[in-house]
């Protein structure tokens, strides 16, 4: 079968391209990065409409590669929950703790660990809301932040 | 293809589950192998067996990779084509599926599938972060969720939704443990009482210690063949009729609920679609006891009850030996063990021997159709094979 390609697209510096050319990558790196920033954005698919947390540099579900940055509400429920007691060796210091599922209030889940809240109050449907955390890992890679989520 | 054997099971090969101290995981292979190839007076291993498949999840066990190659050198296949599948605790599930794809491709007409982890030797901070890595990086193990944990989420939002209660999951330990007490290959051959898994410490709560399978070491292996070949090896076979395995998000909280495995779902349905089989068809089932509540959703996702009334079948014994439907008959990986990657080809082999009738004191009476369950991770892989006594 005859595949004619479309030829590349030429760059040229006009204020949109050159803003595409900056754009940071859709990567979970970069999500982390954001973070940091105190932003909590996802990746949306300029194509379908879909909200990638994290985001992906290929649409899953179109396949699509053009995406632009969306702020996700900080605001969300739990959805289901556990109390971690026996942790792996970074988490030891902190056991019990819980961890759980949240979805925000656009629909778009994310885990992380539950803070500010008595272990024993907690419920499935609470209303919960992020808070920020600082990167204090020492190893080399990740540099990722440690963000949580507190009661309202 | 519908109702018809896909390969027939000529043999299968068990090691020994449990604590092997001193032994590596070829030296516990070598041993599957080996009943293997003593079941099966008319296989001349080294002449019949073209391709090997063999589960590995982790190579951090032993420092030891490059697992398809070492394996079929010491069960005395030297130079055929051997290859490591990986699936995390369905690592086995997959090579099964891959002999059935070497052997219907008509490139191969006797495969040696199986499994093999050596996990004891490790301290258990070190086999639970290893056993983490099944699940996902950057959200779920950055964030402090272990593996008990993500099955532990799943409980907690099954308990919600369906009134499922801490008494039903420990019923689930205290069923598997009086099954692995009739297995002489299990890990822990011993009952419990439903006081002992309850007051039993916290690792994720809901789940205690006795809802956790067992850290252990272990090999099984089976051989496959054409089923028009195999009345050449045994008067004894047993038939595949159906096999299916579906993927998912490899982060849990990507998925729309979290009281079911759509990947255990979509398998379950392509395997029954193939063998023209429907849930009350099944005689006899090994599904994939990590943890407690996960044979409470496989019963669900298999379509042994609704969703939502797995706890009753556990409540009214009906998966007990004697039971309408009797499941994890070797005692599970609750009671059997656990030793990861050999864990799909060993619910295989107890399959083989409950439909060629060499169950012995746990033998389910005239099985005729079995079916085993294969998770990998907290759902990312599942593996669904249908058997037919031959
Ligand atoms: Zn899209």
């Amino acid at each position: 079968m005859l595949v004619v390609q479309a030829p590349l697209q030429r760059f040229t510096f006009t204020g949109e391209a050159k803003a595409m050319g900056e754009q940071a990558p859709f990567t979970i790196e970069q999500f982390y990065k954001n973070m940091l920033e105190g932003k909590l954005l996802g990746g949306k698919c300029k194509k379908c409409g879909k909200v990638h947390l994290p985001p992906r540099p290929l649409c899953s579900n179109c396949f699509s590669k053009k995406f632009e940055w969306t702020e996700l509400p900080q605001k969300g429920k739990l959805l289901t929950y556990t109390v971690i007691h026996v942790a792996p060796p970074q988490f030891q210091g902190m056991a019990p703790y819980a961890v759980g599922i949240v979805q925000l209030e656009n629909g778009v889940n994310i885990p992380g660990m539950i803070r500010g809240v008595a272990l024993e109050q907690i419920r499935i449907g609470m209303p919960l809301t992020l808070d920020f955390g600082t990167c204090t890992t020492t190893q080399p890679w990740p540099q990722w932040p440690r963000y949580y989520f507190k009661p309202m | 293809m519908k109702g018809k054997p896909l390969v027939s099971i000529v043999s299968a090969g068990l090691s020994k589950f449990g604590k092997l101290e001193g032994l590596y995981a070829r030296e516990i292979f070598a041993e599957a192998a080996k009943e293997a190839f003593d079941r099966c007076p008319n296989l001349n291993p080294k002449n019949d067996i073209q391709a090997m498949f063999v589960g590995h999840m982790g190579e951090a066990y032993e420092h030891q990779g490059h697992t398809g190659a070492t394996m079929a050198d010491w069960a005395g296949l030297l130079h055929i084509p051997a290859t490591r599948t990986e699936a995390a605790c369905a690592s086995s599930g997959a090579a099964l599926r891959a002999g059935i794809y070497a052997v219907l491709s008509g490139l191969c007409d006797v495969v040696m599938v199986g499994g093999i982890e050596k996990m004891t030797h490790r301290t258990t901070p070190e086999v639970t972060e290893y056993l983490a890595m099944a699940s996902d990086y950057p959200f779920e193990q950055w964030h402090g969720i272990t593996f008990p944990g993500l099955f532990a989420l799943m409980a907690t939002a099954h308990m919600h939704k369906y009134g499922t209660t801490e008494q039903h999951l420990a019923m689930v330990s205290v069923k598997n443990h009086y099954h692995g007490s009739l297995n002489p290959k299990a890990h822990m051959q011993k009952e419990i009482t439903l006081e002992t898994a309850l007051s039993s410490r916290v690792i994720a709560w809901p789940l205690k210690l006795y809802d956790c399978s067992l850290i252990t070491d272990g090999a099984s292996c089976l051989i496959l063949t054409r089923p028009e070949l195999a009345k050449r090896y045994t008067d004894m076979p047993v038939h595949i009729v159906g096999s299916g395995q579906a993927s998912d998000t490899i982060g849990m909280y990507e998925r729309e609920g979290f009281t079911s495995l759509v990947s255990a779902k979509i398998a379950a349905n392509k395997a029954y679609e193939m063998a023209d089989l429907k849930p009350e068809d099944v005689n006899v089932a090994e599904v994939h006891d990590c943890f407690t509540i996960a044979e409470i959703i496989a019963y669900e996702d298999l379509g042994f009850c609704k969703p939502g009334e797995g706890s009753g079948l556990v409540e009214k014994s009906e998966t007990k030996l004697g039971g309408g439907i009797p499941v994890n008959t070797s005692g599970g990986l609750k009671s059997k063990g656990h030793p990861v990657g050999a864990t799909g080809t060993a619910q295989a082999y107890e399959m083989y021997l409950q439909l060629t009738g060499q169950a012995e004191k746990r033998q389910v009476g005239n099985a005729e159709v079995g079916l085993t369950h294969n998770v990998g991770g907290s759902g990312a892989t599942a593996t669904i094979h249908i058997y037919r006594r031959g």
